[in-house]
């Protein structure tokens, strides 16, 4: 149901039945090699492009997520994804494999909230029985389509992100037990001015407060309901900045609360500059960790804001700003529901 | 780096750009040339080691060395970039890895290893000067200018 202008409160409470999540190498020396269900030794999966390795991982995770849950393909409706590359094509042939009902998306790395949402409203409404909802990316995919060849030695500034290699997709179903999808606010284009697109999470942050001072106004609740507000690749400088913003608009937030899933999923010592991005970051993490977590009780409620900078090469060349885009899902512990 | 050009002109993008600057990790410029500095010397050494071998073991005297040195940091550089091993120097180096021959030839290999997947006329074919032909253009480009100059200057200066 409709609460306010742009959030959704799901009454019906649809749940996330299982999850499946992939990485690569690199996010195997990461900071959270335990969400993952399944790690890749090399950056190809013996395929024969980056793009194709991309499918790849999206199949997995989907499959993971399938068999984790006990549901057959063709039980599930609709399979809501989407990613970076042109056209999105790795989704689509990912679909074409997994044989299900397939509506294809893009809003960048803020997909897994876009498809999150947009599955929960489907089931709320008895639109659906299962839906799987998930996206990818491959950080060398994403290198040669917004910056240069991955063999190339330009030297990248300290403001930039490293793309995540891997796939995170969650089954949803109208009822069973696990944690439970409670509302959405979907975010509108925020654009602040800002042209480098080595320095996304900047370009982000301001998105991102907006749709988390908008959820929380059209829900009337403050921060301290959530145990965790979970931003999806801000980095340190969108981090911070999207923090500055929160305080500057009179939202209390505990600092060890707002937590950004592009500084959580890399080690202290690799070579990240500001933090992770690319679609699949907030993906892997929230569904290999802190769902996990949320699972194990250490918190209840969750929000997830993924935040997307919807540019494109095209656009950066002539000269446009970031447009950007966040959209929140809440995620609650089940429980009453299973 | 800052946005400079201040595109959104209201007021509320330039605020929240300057809060967006106050977290900005800056480059570290002074480290960064000083990094650039060793490293572009170290090619450059071995450029000269390289040149000073054709010399002295070859028939090539100091003009005519020129060529098969620039060959062999290109090939050098080939398998550098290869194996995986130059973009990790450039983000160290920076200018240093860039400025010399071989930050050329690894703008051209990178290119063409990164496109093979789409084919050797299409792919590697099309997209091989991606990164290094604005340097061709402008560079034959600035040469005909200087050479113009040069030919004006010359002739009709009188000198």
């Amino acid at each position: 149901m409709l609460y306010g202008r742009q959030t959704w409160l799901f009454e019906n409470k649809p749940v996330i039945l299982s999850t499946g999540v992939v990485g690569g190498p690199f996010e195997k020396d990461g900071n959270i090699p335990d969400a993952f269900d399944f790690l890749y030794d090399d950056m190809w999966l013996k395929q024969a492009s980056f793009e194709k390795a991309q499918t790849m991982m999206l199949e997995d995770a989907g499959k993971y997520a399938l068999t984790k849950a006990g549901i057959k393909k063709d039980q599930v409706n609709f399979f809501i994804s989407g990613d970076l590359t042109n056209q999105i094509t790795p989704t689509s042939f990912a679909a074409k494999t997994l044989e299900i009902p397939y509506i294809g998306i893009f809003s960048a790395c803020a997909t897994v909230t876009e498809s999150l949402a947009m599955a929960a409203f489907y089931l709320n409404s008895q639109g659906a029985e299962y839906i799987l909802s998930g996206t990818a990316s491959h950080n060398a995919a994403a290198e040669r389509q917004f910056r240069f060849p991955t063999e190339y030695g330009g030297q990248k500034p300290p403001t930039a992100q490293w793309t995540v290699t891997g796939a995170g997709c969650a089954l949803l179903g109208k009822e069973g037990s696990g944690p439970v999808i409670t509302s959405a606010t979907i975010g509108k284009i925020v654009d602040m001015g800002i042209t480098d697109p080595f320095n996304m999470g900047g370009a982000m942050a301001p998105a991102a407060a907006d749709t988390i001072l908008t959820h929380l106004k059209e829900r009337e609740i403050s921060a301290d309901y959530y145990d965790l507000i979970i931003t999806g690749d801000l980095g340190k400088i969108g981090h911070q900045a999207s923090f500055e913003l929160l305080q500057e608009a009179n939202i209390q937030i505990d600092e060890n609360r707002y937590v950004d899933c592009g500084m959580t999923i890399y080690a202290e010592d690799q070579p990240v500059l500001a933090g992770g991005s690319g679609p699949a970051c907030a993906a892997v993490t929230t569904y290999g960790h802190f769902l996990k977590r949320l699972e194990k009780g250490e918190f209840k409620r969750i929000l997830l804001v993924a935040t997307g900078a919807l540019h494109s090469p095209l656009s950066m060349n002539q000269k446009d700003s970031i447009p950007c885009i966040a959209h929140a899902v809440s995620i609650e512990a089940g429980g009453d529901n299973s | 780096m800052a946005d400079k050009s201040k595109q959104g002109s209201n007021q509320d993008a330039q605020n929240y750009q300057s809060i967006q600057q106050k977290h900005e990790i800056k480059r570290p410029v002074f480290f960064n040339c000083l990094k650039a500095f060793v490293v572009g010397g170290l090619i450059c050494l071995i450029g000269q080691l390289i040149s000073t071998f054709y010399i002295r073991f070859f028939d090539f005297t100091e003009q005519t060395a020129g060529n098969p040195t620039v060959a062999t940091l290109i090939f050098l550089t080939m398998l550098c970039t290869g194996f995986g091993f130059y973009d990790r120097i450039g983000q160290f180096a920076g200018a240093g890895t860039a400025v010399p021959v071989t930050g050329f030839g690894n703008a051209v290999i990178s290119s063409a290893i990164e496109h093979k997947t789409e084919g050797y006329i299409l792919g590697v074919g099309t997209n091989m000067l991606k990164l290094a032909g604005p340097v061709i253009v402008y560079g034959v480009f600035s040469a005909f200018v200087v050479g113009l100059v040069k030919t004006i200057i010359t002739h009709w200066g009188g000198f």
